[in-house]
């Protein structure tokens, strides 16, 4: 019997090598890299092997990046916040307003409509809309409701957020759809009868129930803005910053180790805010 | 490499029959075979070097300014080998030099990036006896001077970093030897750009960015070897420093210059930072600013929009930048010299004409003088009065009869330049600080 279970118990790390192999080539190698990177010395152009502690002394005494996780701070809590009413809402909309499984099939194919483009696409396309003499400005001033150009529009906090919901709300809208198609319809009727109001309904029932999805959607949309570059860069036109404009600044400067420093650093506090949110929810459960 | 004068390499074309005799006396006589041969790329008989240059293709890369589809077409049809470009920004560029040497042969960069770049070791000079358009570059590149009597500009002047001592060299040489770092092929005298029908008043120095009328309608480059520079401009017509050498301050001068533009910044002085071509063009084209820095095609590219734009001369002069190609150090054999025949033609005059039209300056004037009208020359390198329409190199009308080039001819852009685009002996903090500013 002993012998067997050995047997079975090899047979089951062979079967997992392959994976693990993939991740150590793709996912931990690199990482170690970037952390032993993060401890070189460089100059203009090249690395040069080291063992110093400056790259993380700056980057931990310096304000600016405090300012940059201060931004990226409020731009995720700010997404989150849109995000999950939007998404909420669309996800109760589907999964208990529409009744047949045909037209609720129809609403979410519609949902995912957009992402058929690149998202690259989906930002640029708001410039010409909030632009100073874009759509948005020029119906304001026409209808006379404003005389001069609204310019928070566009390169500003206003903008990146903008954005980001626009992006990532249908990463909310999945995984809360996904846990209230589960919740039990009798539960909802149970408390019609028991005299429940439909906001008591959503609060008691429809909310705890869908908690889980709601925190994976969480944890996608955080990490999606807190390593998020692209949209800053274009939606802030380069004034706004957050952590992934700091590194790419410094990757575009040839700063290679400075950048592996702040990666390091963004990848640990990712990892903190994870580890929080995992204590919330067993993503087992959800897959 | 043999350092002989190559004889004109299209002559080996003709010679298909005469076998061995011929080729002991090119073996001898020219370097092309030598190098032939001795590249291990051909074993046989010479004249196959020139039906494989048709196979070779050699693998540019730079800024957008001058990878331009138009010149690989007519290298093409001039010299029969094909030409492979990319074009990135000027960071990219940067870091593509030195981090993938191998993924080109040669590399179309500006001088302060060759500042950054050649001392790597990526790239290899150039033997200047191979050239016969060497005597033609203008002596802006040699030693620094347009006129006996000009003054060297500040900043990383291109003459500075365009030689080094011998072959193997990866420091830069004093004064002129035979080994160039780039051979220069385009260079510019930049300003800022206005919408003169916005401004509302006449622009003439560099701290009218500041101005705090313009609030929130100004926007400057994000490339900081370059923005430090069109920064140093700004802060010293606004009185607020006075720089020893603008291309090479102290940490003091760094210090001092970036506060002034994160309180401008803050006061929300800027309306974006730009670091590609076509992101300042649209920020200009579409009203988004007013004023900013800017770079001269950009500025006509503007104006074809039909939308005003004029590329405002300043009484504090303007900041320079100069470009050329270099090669890679991986070059050998046939490639190579298919890329001293390739930069020998670019030198030649076609393509001087051509970037001449577009509003850079030809490294070597005289020879694209050849290739441009009566009209042009005078229009784009005098000065003068535009006697017809201005036509750009694609065909499209630039300007109209009676138009005037913005800040007049050659010698008087090229000889009010203040300062060169640079990297400085404290770059590396001068980096940092930029980035600050930046994200704050």
């Amino acid at each position: 019997m002993a012998r067997m279970s050995m047997a079975h118990n090899l047979h089951s790390y062979w079967q997992a090598l392959p994976l693990t192999l993939v991740l150590l080539a793709f996912l931990v190698f690199p990482i170690a890299v970037i952390g032993i990177v993060s401890f070189w010395d460089y100059n203009s152009y090249s690395l040069i092997p080291d063992f110093m502690l400056d790259n993380y002394q700056y980057l931990l005494s310096s304000p600016v990046t405090l300012q940059a996780y201060l931004n990226t701070f409020k731009y995720a809590a700010l997404t989150w916040f849109f995000t999950l009413s939007i998404g909420f809402t669309v996800a109760y909309f589907l999964a208990f307003h529409l009744r047949s499984t045909r037209t609720q099939t129809l609403c979410f194919v519609i949902c995912t409509v957009p992402f058929f483009t690149s998202n690259i696409i989906r930002m640029i396309s708001w410039i010409p809309l909030l632009g100073r003499n874009g759509l948005v400005n020029s119906t304001l001033q026409a209808s006379g409701l404003t005389e001069q150009p609204l310019s928070f529009l566009l390169y500003s906090d206003f903008a990146v957020v903008l954005a980001y919901v626009h992006l990532y709300t249908l990463f909310m809208v999945v995984p809360i759809f996904n846990s209230m198609m589960r919740i039990d319809r009798n539960l909802v009727e149970a408390a019609v009868d028991a005299g429940a109001s439909g906001f008591q309904i959503i609060r008691d029932i429809i909310v705890p129930l869908s908690r889980s999805g709601i925190i994976v959607g969480s944890i996608f949309v955080f990490t999606l803005v807190m390593g998020d570059f692209v949209t800053v860069k274009i939606m802030g036109g380069g004034i706004k910053a957050n952590v992934g404009m700091m590194i790419y600044n410094e990757i575009s400067l040839l700063q290679y180790p400075a950048a592996a420093a702040s990666a390091i650093v963004l990848l640990a506090t990712v990892m903190i805010m994870l580890v929080i949110l995992f204590r919330l929810v067993d993503i087992r459960k959800e897959l | 490499m043999n350092d002989n004068d190559t004889p004109d390499n299209t002559e080996d074309t003709t010679v298909k029959s005469k076998g061995l005799n011929r080729r002991k006396l090119l073996k001898g006589a020219a370097g092309v075979g030598v190098a032939a041969v001795s590249s291990g790329a051909i074993t046989g008989f010479p004249m196959i070097w020139a039906q494989n240059i048709k196979n070779v293709t050699l693998r540019q890369f730079g800024t957008g300014v001058s990878n331009l589809n138009a010149i690989a077409d007519k290298c093409k049809e001039d010299l029969g080998f094909n030409l492979q470009l990319t074009s990135l920004d000027s960071d990219s560029v940067t870091q593509r030099a030195v981090t993938q040497p191998n993924s080109y042969d040669i590399a179309d960069i500006e001088y302060w990036i060759c500042k950054k770049v050649f001392p790597s070791g990526a790239m290899q000079p150039l033997d200047v006896r191979r050239l016969r358009n060497y005597d033609k570059i203008s002596s802006l590149f040699i030693n620094g001077k347009l006129t006996e009597d000009a003054d060297i500009a500040q900043g990383t002047a291109p003459h500075t970093v365009g030689f080094v001592p011998d072959r193997n060299a990866t420091t830069f040489a004093d004064q002129p030897t035979d080994w160039m770092t780039l051979i220069p092929t385009i260079y510019n005298a930049d300003t800022l750009g206005i919408r003169p029908d916005l401004v509302g008043r006449p622009i003439t120095s560099w701290a009218d960015i500041m101005d705090p009328a313009f609030r929130g309608q100004t926007s400057i480059i994000n490339i900081p070897s370059i923005g430090i520079m069109d920064a140093a401009m700004i802060c010293e017509a606004m009185g607020e420093i006075t720089y020893a050498d603008k291309g090479n301050m102290t940490r003091g001068e760094i210090d001092q210059t970036i506060e002034i533009l994160k309180a401008a910044k803050r006061d929300g002085q800027f309306r974006a930072f730009w670091k590609t071509f076509d992101e300042s063009v649209n920020l200009m084209a579409s009203g988004e600013v007013m004023i900013q820095s800017m770079w001269s095609p950009a500025v006509a590219a503007v104006r074809s929009q039909g939308v005003p734009c004029v590329y405002q001369p300043l009484q504090e002069g303007y900041r320079a930048w100069g470009g050329g190609l270099g090669l890679a150090s991986h070059l050998s054999g046939l490639e190579l010299d298919a890329a001293y025949e390739y930069i020998d033609w670019y030198l030649s005059g076609w393509v001087g004409a051509y970037l001449n039209r577009q509003g850079y300056y030809s490294a070597a004037p005289e020879t694209s003088r050849a290739y441009m009208s009566e009209d042009e020359w005078g229009y784009w390198m005098q000065g003068r009065e535009a006697q017809g329409d201005i036509l750009s190199p694609s065909g499209d009308v630039m300007e109209r009869a009676g138009a005037v080039r913005d800040g007049g001819s050659f010698e008087e852009r090229m000889g009010s330049v203040a300062c060169w685009n640079s990297v400085m002996d404290e770059n590396q903090y001068m980096v940092r600080k930029w980035n600050e500013f930046i994200v704050s």
